[in-house]
């Protein structure tokens, strides 16, 4: 009351010392509840309250249809617009797993190490990400990297193949299956990219930023293909 | 003058807020003339300021509503205690200044150098210049008493590093080259990259020194261009292993662009001497690299041949290697024969 009326002319900065004492003793009460009203929306407190399984499925589910689009690239933008990082996340860390350790000599470690490759595939898709940033794309930054992250799918299912086939054997013959699986699968994740992501460039510089990806793609694929397991 | 702006401060207690902040920042106190004292040197855009004075009329707003409610209980307080209740809030709002202006200057400190937009014009290019240029890097051009044309460009540079990197990593994967402390990716990151732009720093520091007319993009990207040559040399010498033919495309596809650079370099620089140090620095880094790059990544099989053999080995023996395992088996068991019968 007093205060309020002191505000008005000191200026908000200083506004409580205008007036510093109080003539009568107001016992403070009420009630402390914010209206609920219109301010936050109703989604964020109804999913704290589910139970995990559900917000587990849903999630899993989300990451389950990208991989399809991924599997079938039909130039849908369900794979730009929720964006999530989970897929990228785990089939990054399986890749590692499964290129860890595999070298022809056993003197010293020559096969690429988890780290190498968990940053190899990070950084490149943060490169590329930059690039075609840079070169005027109209996609977020996380967009991209979840696309590029979704995209790695073929070459872990090459892995695996590749793991699988080195079980039987490793003459000629299982590096020619090898070969063609990889470069199949290889393919399949560039034009899978490159489905998604060409779309957001302007139209006479697809080619600057699918090499990039193609680089990456055949870094990635090389690593695969000469896997060797001690 | 005077009745708006007193107008004008009479209004700002709460309703006028996005107008009312920038008066109150930009000339103090509401009159219609600018007062250059009042100046903040140190602003970026206006626009920028006045969306910062807006938002932060918005928060004072805001804790004002929630003050207003409490007030009543601080003053109690600030009364029973006297001096001490005076200070603490004029020390709040000393503060809470301070925050704000270390705020404001911390994004906008953030907004200038984390700004991705800076290297926006180095990108610019279409397909058919990047192609064009990387033709050109091989051809020398003959015009030298008029300086020559050097793109400003950054992505064909780039993206050249990059397939070095790869073709590097291919050369160490089929010699089976041993890092022992380091990984083969960040070994070829390393190198790469580090030549790029550490010798583009040293010429540039060298064109400094010698008077020359370059500048740093222009040095990045020249000598970006000219890592085609390498690009080309060593993705045949990696794939088909005779040393008479790496010598050769060492001699030619190196020496045409490493001719281009230096053409280049000497139409923008003046002076016999100054040409001399400058072009026969870049020549010789230029060159050696190419052959360090071939000569320390694409070890060939004398590590396995002494393991396998031991101490009756000479050691110095070459043999060529090629990616399909059951003929190196076969190369080496024959290598192995060779060996035992000399």
């Amino acid at each position: 009351m007093a205060a309020a009326e002191g505000s008005g002319v000191g200026g908000p900065l200083f506004a409580g010392l205008a007036d510093v004492s109080i003539s009568e003793d107001i016992p403070v009460e009420g009630e402390i509840t914010v209206p609920v009203g219109s301010r936050s929306p109703d989604e964020d407190y109804s999913t704290l309250d589910e139970p995990v399984r559900d917000t587990i499925m849903r999630d899993l589910k989300a990451v389950g249809k990208k991989f399809v689009h991924v599997m079938y690239p039909k130039k849908s933008s369900a794979l730009l617009r929720d964006w999530d990082l989970w897929g990228p996340l785990v089939l990054c860390v399986s890749l590692a797993l499964m290129l860890q350790g595999g070298s022809a000599d056993s003197k010293d470690d020559g096969g690429p190490q988890f780290a190498e490759v968990f940053v190899i595939i990070w950084f490149g898709a943060v490169v590329i990400t930059l690039n075609s940033k840079l070169l005027g794309g109209t996609i977020s930054f996380f967009q991209s990297l979840c696309v590029l992250g979704y995209c790695v799918l073929p070459l872990t299912v090459a892995m695996l193949v590749c793991r699988l086939v080195l079980l039987a054997g490793s003459g000629t013959v299982s590096f020619i299956i090898r070969l063609i699986v990889v470069v199949a699968m290889f393919g399949w994740s560039t034009l899978a990219s490159t489905a998604f992501l060409a779309d957001s460039q302007p139209p006479n510089r697809k080619a600057l930023v699918v090499y990039p990806i193609f680089l990456f793609y055949f870094v990635i694929s090389w690593m695969i293909l000469t896997f060797t397991p001690q | 003058m005077s009745a708006p702006g007193a107008a004008a401060s009479g209004g700002r207690s709460g309703t006028a807020a996005d107008w009312g902040g920038f008066e109150d920042n930009m000339q103090g106190g509401g009159s219609a003339v600018i007062d250059m004292e009042n100046m903040d040197d140190t602003s970026g855009s206006s626009f920028e300021d006045m969306g910062e004075m807006h938002q932060r009329m918005k928060e004072e707003e805001e804790e004002e509503e929630v003050e207003g409610e409490a007030g009543a209980a601080e003053e109690e307080d600030g009364e029973f205690l006297g001096m001490k209740g005076l200070r603490g809030q004029l020390g709040r709002q000393v503060a809470d200044q301070m925050w704000q202006v270390g705020k404001r200057q911390a994004s906008r400190a953030f907004s200038l150098y984390a700004n991705i937009d800076i290297l926006r014009p180095y990108f610019d290019v279409e397909p058919i210049q990047v192609r064009a240029r990387l033709l050109e890097s091989m051809i020398p051009v003959k015009m030298i008493n008029f300086p020559q044309k050097i793109a400003g460009e950054l992505y064909g540079p780039l993206m050249l590093v990059f397939t070095l990197v790869a073709i590097l990593l291919h050369g160490m994967k089929t010699s089976d080259t041993i890092i022992r402390e380091g990984t083969l990716m960040g070994t070829a990151i390393g190198t790469c990259f580090g030549y790029w732009l550490g010798v583009s720093s040293f010429i540039y520091f060298l064109a400094y020194l010698c008077n020359a007319q370059i500048t740093m993009v222009q040095m990045l990207s020249l000598l970006g261009y000219g890592l085609f040559g390498h690009c080309i040399t060593l993705f045949v010498t990696y794939n088909i292993h005779f040393h008479s033919l790496f010598y050769i495309f060492w001699l030619g596809v190196g020496g045409l662009s490493t001719l281009r650079m230096v053409a280049v370099l000497v139409s923008r620089t003046v002076g016999h001497t100054q040409r001399l140090i400058l072009c026969g620095t870049l020549a010789a880094l230029h060159m050696l690299f190419l052959l360090y790059l071939h000569f320390a990544y694409h070890k060939v099989v004398e590590g396995i041949l002494d393991t396998l053999e031991g101490p009756n080995m000479p050691p110095f023996q070459r043999v060529a290697r090629d990616i399909p395992v059951v003929s190196s088996a076969v190369l080496n068991t024959t290598a192995k024969a060779n060996a035992l019968t000399l």
